[in-house]
Parts: structure tokens; sequence; C-alpha cells
């Protein structure tokens, strides 16, 4: 065991797979020598040889083209796109093409494709650098979309990710990258890819989020826990698809409950959980369902990004007013 | 300080010679079919001028009777091949097995050439997805999106490259019209960037629907677009069978020795419409543009050749048409004697393993659909 950063223990697993699986490649812009801007990649090439981990010219659409012909051609890839703003340049690779191969061919072909991107505000980034895109992503069939939330998941998702025979967008948290440490367990472990996690157990409330905003979730339930209100926090993890089973059971339980996102309001993920939610299990609530998201305007730029991201106050005020209700 | 007077660039001898060294379209038989190389001509035996004058019949009446099938209502999609007879077939003999092909929707012809059945194709323009089950054939699916078939095919020259596979390339097709997307250029790039085996194939045909060739870009030819990747090319004479196929194999042989990609521009003529969807090419061309790519019909040139040569006979033409006719006839009525697919089907291919949502619909459509 030990103590490793969110970004460190994505390293720690992509280290296992290009250890155990040889058709594993690692591709992308400056990750080779440079080992990725944000050094996730790290001592990979070095290790494993520019054969297995290389650097590529800078287009993203043709990065995940790549991607394609090479699970074609038998190879298991894990491009980096480079930030999740750069995605808008690839988007027919992903929902065009990777996710409708396997229908195009009756099954009988797959697409093992783990899309690596950082993602998410809070650290002040040049435009287009922080972006919250899962609402793009999340309505694609045959895709799945996760983003794990603290470093323990993050090595064991990412194992799970690329070991899964279809495409994966892999979201990794920007503010996440250094401010988080966990024990990591040496070698190899999984986590699940499409099972919530409730991170903190309550009786009160139920508070759904994801990424960076289930530190933000678990900062109000210690608050809340102060005046003895039992806030239950659930990771989701799985963004597509959404692990409905846990939170309808957590709801059961505490019969309030609040949807958290950073990303903007409009058509996301907190939309499908709260309408899940509404469709389902509307008949355990005792009160609306309540939704912090962030306002539905474009990412901001730097200066006014704090104000705009949903945080620990945001969510405590609409805990307490679903409370109240 | 004296002030600059004039130019000390020549932008304008630059912009006027650059095209030069690509407009030596490649030819060995004219549109009259008078041999303009002989001595590439005499490389050819008997048997393989017959075959490819069989191959370019066999394309031709496709597309005849993919036409019937159509007007019978008993078709969906499909994009018209007459006219580029010899660009798909004379490159799709150069093919081996073990290449792969990335095709675009019109390139089902070198689909089935490379091992897909006739039925295959039927079943893809119905709408129906088994039609795409290659089992290991080396096929991909005809690309609609244009251009992402580039990016994809220079994923699979690289795939190949680190397989070690010898005597082994990824080929590519699109038309004028993809080469002004994106996709075009990163796929060209990449391939050239990883010095990986693929042969780009540009099958000019001169319109991209409605849109003719040289609205696409002031680029004199095609061809010149693999120069600013470090990629060689050739514009082809893409009516010429015989030119197609020697241009394309020496592509092949060059990509597959490890000298990297190969860009190969074949100047042909979409003869129909777009689509048999509805498409009218009166509305945006005349006659008189037509009339000279008619005279320029490939089959024309090597029916000439080889009736010359005694190898062909009008008679032995129609009979095999009739042949051809009645295996497509044969080939029409296994696609329409396969099932046609339900949503279940469709659900149970979207993830190897179903989400539990996707079950929660499987579940619904295997209620509804057993009524």
């Amino acid at each position: 065991m030990a103590k490793l950063t969110y970004i460190k223990a994505i390293t720690d697993g992509l280290d296992v797979v290009l250890g155990e699986d040889p058709k594993t490649l690692i591709f992308g812009e400056d990750v080779g020598k440079n080992g990725g801007v944000f050094r996730t990649t790290e001592g990979l090439q070095d290790k494993y040889g520019e054969d297995r981990v290389f650097d590529t010219p800078l287009a993203e659409s043709g990065i995940l083209g790549l991607s394609i012909g090479l699970a074609a051609t038998g190879w298991r890839p894990i491009p980096e796109i480079q930030f999740m703003g750069f995605t808008f340049e690839a988007v027919d690779s992903i929902g065009g093409q990777m996710a409708r191969n396997r229908f195009r061919f009756s099954g009988k072909r797959a697409m093992p494709i783990t899309v690596r991107t950082p993602f998410g505000g809070g650290t002040h980034t040049a435009e287009m650098h922080a972006d919250n895109l899962e609402n793009y992503f999340v309505g694609t069939p045959g895709l799945r979309v996760v983003t794990p939330a603290n470093p323990y998941d993050a090595k064991g998702m990412i194992i799970s990710a690329v070991e899964n025979n279809d495409p994966v967008l892999f979201m990794e948290n920007l503010k996440l990258y250094r401010s988080m440490k966990d024990e990591i367990p040496e070698g190899k472990y999984t986590v699940p890819l499409d099972t919530a996690k409730v991170v903190r157990e309550g009786t009160d409330i139920t508070i759904v989020a994801y990424s960076a905003e289930v530190n933000e979730s678990l900062k109000v339930a210690d608050k809340l826990a102060e005046e003895n209100i039992s806030a239950e926090v659930i990771d989701l993890r799985s963004l597509s698809p959404i692990d409905t089973d846990t939170i309808f059971k957590s709801v059961e339980k505490t019969h309030k409950v609040v949807v958290v996102q950073e990303a903007q309001k409009m058509a996301g993920v907190g939309a499908q959980v709260a309408s899940e939610i509404a469709e389902h299990a509307i008949m355990n609530l005792d009160a609306p369902i309540g939704r912090v998201a962030a306002p539905d305007s474009v990412y901001p730029w730097a200066q006014v990004e704090n104000d705009w991201l949903p945080n620990a106050d945001d969510i405590e005020e609409k805990a307490r007013e679903i409370l109240a209700y | 300080m004296a002030k600059k007077t004039g130019h000390v660039i020549d932008f304008a001898s630059i912009k006027a010679t650059m095209s030069d060294p690509y407009k030596k379209t490649f030819q060995i038989v004219d549109k009259d079919a008078k041999i303009v190389n002989q001595e590439l001509f005499d490389t050819f035996s008997d048997d393989q001028l017959v075959d490819f004058m069989k191959k370019m019949v066999w394309e031709r009446t496709l597309h005849e009777q993919t036409m019937n099938f159509s007007r019978q209502g008993r078709l969906g999609f499909y994009a018209p091949t007459f006219g580029e007879e010899a660009s798909e077939m004379g490159s799709i003999s150069a093919f081996k097995d073990q290449d792969f092909l990335f095709p675009a929707y019109r390139d089902l012809p070198q689909l089935i050439q490379h091992g897909a059945s006739v039925a295959q194709g039927f079943l893809w323009s119905k709408g129906n997805a088994v039609g795409d089950d290659y089992g290991d054939q080396r096929n991909w699916f005809p690309q609609i999106i244009i251009g992402a078939q580039y990016v994809e095919a220079a994923g699979a020259a690289l795939g190949i490259k680190k397989n070690g596979e010898k005597d082994t390339v990824s080929f590519v097709y699109t038309g004028d019209g993809g080469t002004s997307q994106g996709d075009f250029y990163e796929g060209v790039n990449f391939a050239s960037s990883f010095q990986a085996p693929a042969v780009f194939m540009v099958q000019n045909n001169g319109w991209a629907i409605s849109v003719p060739r040289y609205k696409q870009t002031a680029a004199e030819t095609l061809a010149q677009k693999g120069v600013a990747s470090g990629v060689p090319a050739i514009q082809v004479d893409g009516m010429d069978v015989l030119a197609v196929y020697i241009a394309t194999q020496e592509a092949r042989e060059f990509a597959a020795a490890g000298n990297g990609p190969v860009l190969v521009e074949t100047l042909t003529y979409r003869f129909g419409a777009h689509s048999s969807a509805g498409d009218d090419p009166s509305r945006y061309r005349t006659k008189e543009d037509e009339k000279p790519w008619f005279d320029a019909d490939p089959l024309i040139r090597m029916r000439k050749i080889l009736t010359d040569k005694g190898l062909w006979s009008q008679e032995q033409e129609d009979k095999l048409v009739d042949e051809y006719k009645t295996s497509f006839k044969a080939s029409m009525k296994e696609a329409e004697n396969t099932p046609t697919q339900s949503v279940v089907d469709m659900l149970k291919t979207t993830f190897e393993e179903p989400t539990p949502q996707i079950k929660a619909d499987i579940a619904r459509f295997e209620a509804k659909e057993s009524k």
C-alpha cells in the first residue's frame, strides 16, 4: 500500500494494464516522452517502449479514428484527449463511430477503447480546458461514461475500463488530480464500472453527486451531522448507465433527495437522475427533488469561475430547503 | 533606407506550377481504345484482360439490377456505381485477401469483391445490420460519414504495422467531396506520420451530390493533397481499368514494403444520380456536361480492345449479363428470406453486457415483438 494522488493512482492503473495485456496501447498528444501535460502517463513510455506508448499528430478526430482502426486490427487502445473541451473535434469518432460499431457488426466486433480525458472546473485554466461535457455524451447508446471521485476508485476503474470490451469515456477530474490521496493497494484490483457507491450512510436526506461534487457533498454531510441531521451521500461513478437501484434504495430510506452536478443544468446527468426518481420512486418522497447545478451559461472564464461553480454552500442551502419542506 | 519594390517571392509562379507533377494523368488505354502505353499493355495476359472486362460487366449489371430492385421498392438507400466500374474494379483487383478495406457508401462492389456476398449488400441497403456481419473478412461497413473512414484506415494501417503483418495494407475509398473533410487530411497525415501501410483511394467522379469538383478546392488536382503530408500521389485515368489496376497495385506494393502511405486519385464520372432516393442530376448538370464522360465509358474501350483481339463478342456479353442477373435475383431472394432484425436484436448488440436500462427495454420489446 502506498498513499497516492488521484493522478498517480491512474498512472498506476495504466501501468497494471500495460503490464498485463501486450495489446494495450497508450497514445495521444504529449503522452510519450513528456508523460502527458499533467504527467498522467509519466514513465510509461520508458517502461513499455515507444511502440506501446506514443505521441500522435495534433488532431483529436485523428486520434480517435486511429483508435477505431487499431481496435479493428486487434489492439486495445487507450487514447488520451488532452482536455475534454477538445472532444468537440472528435464527436463523430465517439458518437457516430465507435459507440455504434458493435451494433453495426451484429455484436461480433468489439471496440475495446478507453478514451481518457481531463475535465472539471476550479483550476483557472484557459478557455475550453475545464468544461463539464458529460451532458453531451451520456445520451450516446453504446458508450459508457464514467468518472471516479477518489484515487482508490480512479485506479480500480481505469483497469475495469480498459478491460471492458465496449468504448468507455473515462473522465478524470482536474481539481482532484493532486488534491486528494488514498491508500492504494499495489498491483491489480478493479472497481465496477456500472455501480454507484454509498460513500456515507445516512437516514434523513440523500445527496446524489459525482466527481468533485462528491467531496463538496461530504462537507455538507459533516456540517449537517453537527445538528444531528444524517445525510447519505451517493457517488454515481458511472454517468451512463446510471445505477438507479442504489439511488432508489436510499430514497426509500431517506424520503428526501438532492441531485448535484458541476455541469450546467440543461438535460444532463442530474436531470436523468431526477426523472428516474420521479418515474420510479416518487411515492417514497416527502419533498420535491432538489437540484444543484451550474447556471446554463457557457463555461466561465477564470475570474468568475469560483462564483459560477456549485459548491458546498449551494448544496447545503438546497439540502436545508428540502429538509424543511 | 530604400523602399522595397516589386516582389522577391514569386507566389504567382509557385501557384501556377505547383500542380504540375500531378497532372500527368496515368493512362494505358485512352477513350478511343488506343493503346497509349504498349509496353505496359503487353504485361497483361488475354485472360487478365477478359477478367477485367467481366468484372466491369458484373458491376454494371449489379448496378442495373439494383436499380430495378430499387424501382420495385425492394431496397432502401443505394448509391449508383454506374460509370465508376474501371475505378472500382481496377483498384479492387490489386487487393489481397489480407488487406483491410474501408469503403464508403458507393463502394459496395469492392466490398463484395473482397468477400462480402451480394445478398449482404442488399441487406445493408434494406437496413438490416446482418448485412455488415463480415465474419473474419477484413471488410468494414460502408461509411456514411464522409471522411471517418480515412482516419480509421490510418488506424488499421498502424495496427497492421504493429502486428508485424507482411505484404498487407489498409485500403480506403472516398470521393472528390470527401477530400474537403478535415478527417481526410488527418487520416492521410496520421498514416504518413506513422509511415503506416495505407493506400488512400480518391474516386474523383466530378460531383458531390450537386456540387461540382471545382467548387471543392482551387487545387488543380486532388492527388496533390497528399504532398503536404509527405505522401506520394498519382492521378490516374479512372475510366481506364488497366491504368487503375497498375497504379493501385504499385501503390499497394510501395506501401506494403514499409515506405509509408500512397494516395491514388482516379478521374471518373458518376453517370447516374447521387442516390436512388430522389436525386435528379438534370437540376445541376447538362447533357453537354455529361457527354464527354459517357464517351469515355470504361466498358466501351475495353469492349473494343477485346473484340479486336477476338476475345469478346456482344453475344458473349449478353450471356454473361443474363447469368449475373440470375444470380443477383437469387441474392435478392436470399436477402428477402433473411429474417428482419428486431428491436431486441439491436438492444442486445448495443453493449457486450446489456445495462439494467437496456435489460428493461429488452423485456419490454420481447413482450411486444412476441405478440
